[in-house]
């Protein structure tokens, strides 16, 4: 039900019961290797390009995550997803796979959590048993389309990012062992006018810190009552 | 950032901006001078090499081994792009490897192996020229004001 002005209390409390993460081989490089549940090795996986890459990693997270929560696509009631390609296409093929009803959503970077958000708001209200919610995003893709070419010899700027290669889902049901989702804020798009494509943290910190402020006003409760505040975005 | 520009923006926004451009790492901007010099100098002087080269061994006068010259550049520029390589020095080198023609090069070839996935028609023939279309366009344009000019 809502609460204050833009947040969500989920009565029922809505569990997480399986999450998968399907990353590429910068990505597991790094010090989260060990919490991935599969790292290719090739940033093409074996496809004939870098969208259809990202398409393969994203149902490779969805399966996995079905698979972790014990229960077949059929399960599924509802797919919620989205990703940084134009007109989400590796969402919306990854939906074509899955065979599962598809809510396509575009919100960029906060898709992983607008997901989660959509689809504890359909389980908490009973409008689905289980919803598997995800994103995704393929770093040479997204240069592609967004930045240059990616052999193309630009020097970047300290305060550019890496777009993950990365998918991930999660699999939320109205009971279960897992973290429960208790509530969910929706955030308003702050533009500060930042218009460098190498300086996302700068473009997106401001709306984060909005949303996190609008959270703690809504539930009325202090940061303290939180062992840990995060926020992230598809890159690193 | 210019004055034109900072009208736009609302007083929130510039404010923000001045915020955020006091937190953000700073560009080593005479370090990438410095590597941009080295690179940029060394390409130019491996070009003088193989200008020399053409020049000693072959038919060639001081005039006539440029183009030879640019060629042999404009091939190891696309070769070290194609292996991956040239994104990685240009990281390094700044200017000193986008400046000389082996930039102009590697942005054509990087172009065409980028949308290669699209079809060899509209991908790598329809997209090759997206970075270097404009310097051809702006670089033709002057050339005709220049001759212009010159004409009369």
């Amino acid at each position: 039900m809502l609460q204050g002005h833009q947040s969500w209390v989920f009565p029922n409390k809505p569990t997480i019961l399986s999450s998968a993460t399907v990353v590429g081989p910068f990505e597991g490089e790094g010090p989260l290797a060990n919490d991935y549940d599969f790292i290719h090795s090739d940033l093409w996986l074996g496809q004939d390009s870098y969208e259809k890459a990202e398409e393969k990693m994203m149902e490779e997270a969805c399966e996995r995550a079905i698979h972790k929560a014990g229960l077949q696509k059929e399960d599924i009631q509802f797919f919620l997803s989205g990703d940084l390609l134009n007109q989400i296409i590796s969402s919306s093929f990854a939906a074509r796979t899955l065979a599962v009803p598809y809510l396509g959503l575009f919100g960029a970077c906060s898709t992983s959590m607008e997901s989660l958000a959509l689809a504890s708001l359909l389980v908490d209200s009973k409008y689905a048993k289980y919803a598997l919610c995800g994103t995704s995003s393929h770093n040479a893709a997204v240069e592609k389309q967004f930045r240059y070419p990616n052999e193309y010899g630009a020097q970047k700027p300290p305060t550019a990012q890496w777009t993950v290669t990365g998918a991930g889902a999660a699999v939320v049901s109205p009971q279960g062992d897992g973290p429960k989702v208790t509530s969910a804020t929706i955030g308003k798009v702050i533009d500060m006018g930042i218009s460098d494509p190498f300086n996302m943290g700068a473009a997106m910190a401001p709306a984060a810190v909005d949303t996190i402020t609008a959270h703690l006003r809504d539930l009325d409760i202090s940061p303290w009552e939180y062992d840990l505040i995060a926020t992230g975005d598809l890159a690193m | 950032m210019s004055d034109k520009k900072k009208k736009k923006l609302t007083p929130t926004q510039q404010e923000y901006q001045a915020f955020a451009k006091e937190r953000e790492p700073q560009r080593p901007v005479l370090a990438n001078c410095l590597k941009a010099f080295l690179v940029g100098g060394a390409i130019c002087l491996l070009g003088q090499g193989i200008q020399d080269f053409f020049i000693w061994n072959f038919d060639f006068t001081e005039k006539t081994a440029g183009n030879p010259t640019i060629a042999v550049l404009i091939f190891l520029s696309v070769v070290l792009t194609s292996l991956g390589v040239y994104d990685h020095l240009a990281q390094w080198a700044g200017a000193g490897s986008a400046v000389p023609v082996t930039g102009f090069a590697n942005s054509m070839a990087s172009a065409a192996i980028e949308h290669r996935t699209e079809g060899f028609v509209l991908g790598v023939g329809g997209k090759m020229f997206k970075l270097a279309g404009s310097v051809i366009v702006f670089g033709v344009f002057a050339a005709f004001i220049v001759a212009l000019i010159k004409t009369f």
